[in-house]
């Protein structure tokens, strides 16, 4: 991989989505404007520290629909997924310029609590990361720290259930999260991010440590979720982004949106032909 | 590659050659002074305490609660464990609250560079000679109290509770720390993801997860001031005396042993000899405090992936 950010505006160029490459530079290509949108990213920029790790990404985020970022390592889809709920404050040295909008409203103004934010927003994480607490304490926490708890035996079930893990540890809601097997923590961290009843949720390759059997279960959740809440998943599978997503972000190249668009779209007839070579497996 | 061939047989080959045994022994040598000095301590303990309690019976050593071996009148160990206790039960809520709150600002609120400075700092403060800390006490700590409190000795068990505390404090921080340091990440941000606050997740997330190596640190700290010696001999004095008055004059185990010691006691009689029964006690205590602490650690550890 020897390709930069020059090849990135030609590619864009040559492709002929837009007239002015000046004015497109990193402008995903097909990028439709979507009236439902929830998050609206504005020539988004992140650095950590010297490096730029993303590059001018505009993107509409639909509601109530599974989007997929997907890319090879190191794409920046991951900090884009992390700038969306602010756990990039959390890195000292990662700063943000440009606009996010969830809502309308700029979750970068300086009148934004994103702790605020985190609970309107939940995440869930590349390896299974369950409190050492029991499973029903696990599920209880958000619900308890966000003062949700009014009835949280009943909420816990709820989201152990849309989780499709209630039937698994009904019968051992005291023991710990941390006993479960791999595919059933991830789950569980599903159930706790979902019990506060979040309008979005990150996931970031939830099911990148787990067996193709846990890996099932959690894409066939994903999908159900979509009918609730707004979806956005991190993969490096294009195998799973084409099935369960609706829409399809392609990152390439050190933090550039190359293109993004309907799913189908992307894996039948995408605009960029890097973005068809990396679809077809050619690179990354 | 030369076609040279390797020659892997041992009597052949340099490698692991006589030095290499020998730096062996050597490192075992070392190794096994420092358990032979343990045995040793016991052995000596044991048989002086045995002499004693020829003497003296251990119904007399353990039910008594008058302490005058030096005069050889009365044998009961309770008020030595007393003045223990009460400078370890004082000096504890002085260090266990402190310290812990330490930790947790060192871990989890402050800036890298701060970390690297003041945790240094505190490591300092457990080498400072505890003589200096009884001296501090003596000369800082009491008077602070007679200002306060009028009736207050110029030895006293509280200045001498509160100067072990402080004493300790870097302790139970330094160890809780490294603990704390230890919680993984992704359960921090596991917190944050669903809206917790730092506060939160440092008291609900960090506290709890690091809690096996948080309460070793508390036991360590205590079994430390248990042991302390100098620092309470010059602030608590040298009066046995089972008393609820942290501002009156007391004496620890560890006190007694310094006055035996040092005083001109005959060896052979039966109040030189206290000083092995006092010693085995404490040793007890504090060995039992130590494992207790490995077994905590141990029962308690959380394994994360």
């Amino acid at each position: 991989m020897t390709a930069n950010g020059s090849q990135t505006v030609s590619t864009a160029d040559s492709s002929g989505a837009r007239s002015d490459a000046a004015m497109t530079d990193n402008a995903p290509l097909g990028s439709p404007r979507v009236d439902d949108a929830v998050i609206e990213s504005r020539d988004l920029d992140v650095f950590y520290g010297d490096d730029q790790a993303l590059h001018g990404i505009n993107m509409d985020i639909p509601e109530h629909k599974v989007t997929a970022l997907i890319g090879p390592s190191g794409c920046g889809k991951s900090t884009f997924l992390r700038s969306i709920n602010r756990m990039n404050d959390l890195i000292d040295i990662a700063r943000v310029d440009g606009d996010l909008y969830f809502h309308g409203k700029n979750i970068y103004d300086d009148d934004v609590d994103p702790v605020a934010l985190r609970r309107k927003i939940g995440m869930v994480f590349q390896k299974p990361n369950p409190f050492p607490k029991s499973i029903f304490d696990n599920v209880a926490y958000g619900l308890r720290v966000q003062g949700k708890d009014d009835d949280v035996e009943e909420q816990v079930h709820t989201a152990l259930e849309r989780a499709a893990i209630l039937d698994e540890v009904e019968d051992q809601l005291d023991s710990s999260g941390l006993d479960l097997s791999g595919g059933q923590q991830q789950r569980l961290c599903i159930a706790r991010a979902i019990a506060p009843d979040p309008e979005v949720i990150l996931m970031d390759e939830p099911a990148s440590a787990l067996d193709p059997v846990a890996t099932s279960k959690i894409e066939d959740l994903v999908e159900e979720l979509a009918e609730e809440y707004t979806v956005i998943i991190v993969t490096h599978n294009m195998q799973q982004a084409a099935r369960i997503s609706d829409k399809t972000a392609v990152f390439l190249t050190g933090g550039h949106l190359v293109e993004f668009d309907d799913t189908s779209k992307i894996f039948e007839n995408p605009e960029s032909d890097r973005v068809e070579d990396y679809i077809t497996g050619k690179f990354g | 590659m030369s076609s040279e061939s390797f020659d892997l047989t041992r009597e052949e080959s340099d490698v692991g050659g006589f030095g290499d045994r020998l730096a062996r022994y050597v490192f075992f040598s070392c190794a096994l002074v420092t358990v032979l000095t343990t045995l040793a301590i016991i052995v000596v303990l044991v048989n002086g305490a045995i002499d004693f309690f020829a003497e003296v019976s251990l119904v007399e050593y353990f039910t008594s609660t008058e302490w005058d071996a030096i005069n050889e009148t009365s044998f009961g160990i309770w008020p030595l464990i007393w003045g223990t206790m009460l400078i370890t039960v004082g000096s504890a809520v002085v260090a266990l609250p402190v310290g812990t709150l330490t930790a947790i600002y060192l871990s989890e609120y402050a800036d890298p560079r701060v970390r690297r400075t003041v945790k240094p700092i505190l490591e300092i403060l457990a080498g400072v000679p505890t003589i200096v800390y009884g001296f501090f006490a003596l000369s800082f700590i009491t008077p602070i109290l007679q200002t306060l409190f009028p009736g207050t000795g110029t030895f006293n068990a509280a200045a001498g509770a509160i100067v072990v505390g402080i004493m300790i404090i870097p302790m139970v921080s330094s160890l809780s720390e490294d603990a704390m340091s230890s919680v993984p990440d992704s359960l921090r941000n596991a917190a944050y993801g669903l809206g917790a606050t730092k506060f939160e997740v440092s008291t609900q997330v960090v506290l709890p997860a690091s809690l096996s190596g948080v309460l070793a640190a508390y036991i360590l700290a205590i079994s430390r001031a248990i042991g302390e010696t100098m620092a309470v001999t010059l602030a608590a004095g040298m009066l046995p005396q089972i008393t609820t008055n942290p501002l009156a004059e007391i004496q620890t185990m560890t006190a007694y042993m310094v006055q035996v010691g040092t005083g001109d006691i005959a060896v052979g009689t039966v109040g030189y000899q206290s000083l092995f029964a006092v010693g085995l006690t404490l040793f007890v205590m504090t060995l039992s405090m130590n494992i207790f602490s490995e077994w905590v650690r141990a029962r308690y550890r959380e394994e994360y992936q």
